[in-house]
């Protein structure tokens, strides 16, 4: 299994490299295609130039803190009927005990915007798709409601909608019959805004969240990956996820 | 000769069934008024007759730009046409209500759309809305119903329980 997966990887990174030199060579030579990463003007497509990441620091996340999952479902409007075992979920606090020590420490878990998202591999319809700058998303107008990617996702990050509902917020539409997760706020990320968790993290002076552009040298995220040791969660399975753990 | 009168006859029989079921189904869709106008000589994104005719690809084409390529100009948005042609008050019409400005037409037509079991069927004003619109791209509208402000604390009252259900 491992070793099928490491054949994978290696074939993705060359197919890419492959179709990459292309492009590259459609540029002149040694001319690079700079662009401003943040303030994307409304009318333009978002490029591969960014990748959105983003870092959480479990050491200041906080046992019985609940603020990141509270501003979640407040911005994108999840209600629930007071069953826990399929309400939706975009974010929820896990907690981690050292069996052996008995340390135990908590994170916020949700989805983990993977460059190789397992939910986009087996989606029969194309409704689960990856943005180029790294945001995985699921466009419910193609989404047959299989879940097959529910059952795909390592993270346990996404949900179904089991029934109808009404006063969505216009910014983020969700129906019954449809698989829906964490968006990075994408709503807001288009009009150059943090995720609504992350806000609400740093608004209560806890700062466990950072997010940013991974692929911006300058961001915040990059000098924190770069100065602290941090961990993607199920490394092994080598999806490359864009939220990344301190202190695990 | 007895073939053409016979003919006639026919024909005024069938124009004026035609007539009496036309008057019978005349009950012509009430569409409620919009917002606010488009610019002075233009009520709506484009004249009325095209988008009558046509709203249905600029809002397909729309949706596809936005969701996969995260482009969110207002113009041909579903949720703009949400802004600008349903009310904010809170008795406004739902669009399971031929009031609706969208179900208006639709029952009339006898074409169900499903666009609102997933999308807002009436405007819901946001701190983001201002934000946006005091941005670099502001919505080409009038600026009525943008400028009043809701704090976060308006927002739960939409996220309460119980009205999942209908």
């Amino acid at each position: 299994m491992s070793e099928e997966s490491g054949i994978d990887v290696y074939r993705r990174r060359f197919l890419s490299g492959t179709a990459k030199a292309a492009a590259g060579m459609a540029v002149a030579p040694g001319v690079f295609l700079h662009e401003v990463a943040h303030g994307k003007p409304a009318d333009q497509a978002v490029t591969s130039d960014v990748r959105w990441g983003m870092l959480i620091d479990s050491g200041k996340c906080a046992d019985g803190c609940n603020d990141c999952v509270t501003a979640c479902n407040t911005e994108n409007g999840l209600t629930g009927h007071g069953r826990p075992a399929t309400d939706a979920q975009w974010i929820r606090k896990v907690k981690l005990k050292d069996k052996q020590t008995g340390y135990t420490q908590t994170l916020p878990m949700l989805c983990q915007h993977c460059e190789h998202p397992p939910c986009v591999d087996v989606c029969p319809t194309g409704a689960s798709f990856k943005r180029p700058d790294g945001i995985v998303l699921v466009d419910k107008h193609i989404c047959i409601g299989c879940r097959y990617c529910m059952l795909a996702c390592p993270y346990k990050a996404r949900s179904f909608i089991h029934e109808d509902l009404q006063d969505q917020m216009p910014y983020a539409p969700r129906g019954k019959g449809t698989v829906e997760s964490c968006t990075f706020c994408v709503h807001r990320v288009d009009s150059d805004r943090t995720p609504a968790c992350v806000e609400a993290c740093t608004a209560e002076n806890h700062n466990a969240m950072v997010f940013g552009d991974m692929n911006d040298p300058d961001s915040e995220i990059s000098r924190q990956l770069k100065q602290y040791n941090s961990r993607q969660i199920r490394p092994d399975l080598q999806l490359n996820t864009g939220v990344r753990y301190r202190g695990i | 000769m007895l073939k053409q009168s016979l003919t006639i006859l026919l024909l005024a029989i069938t124009a004026g069934l035609a007539l009496q079921g036309r008057a019978g189904d005349s009950i012509l869709p009430e569409i409620p008024e919009a917002q606010s106008r488009f610019s002075a000589t233009q009520g709506c994104v484009e004249p009325t007759e095209e988008m009558r005719k046509n709203h249905m690809e600029k809002i397909l084409h729309k949706r596809d730009e936005t969701v996969h390529e995260g482009i969110r100009t207002s113009q041909y948005s579903l949720k703009e046409c949400i802004n600008c042609h349903v009310s904010a008050a809170a008795d406004a019409p739902r669009a399971s209500s031929e009031k609706h400005f969208c179900s208006s037409c639709h029952s009339y037509a006898a074409v169900e759309i499903d666009c609102f079991q997933c999308h807002a069927d009436r405007p819901v004003k946001t701190p983001q809305d201002n934000m946006l619109s005091s941005g670099s791209n502001p919505p080409q509208a009038t600026s009525a119903g943008n400028t009043d402000t809701m704090t976060t604390g308006n927002l739960p009252v939409l996220v309460t329980e119980g009205n999942a259900h209908e």
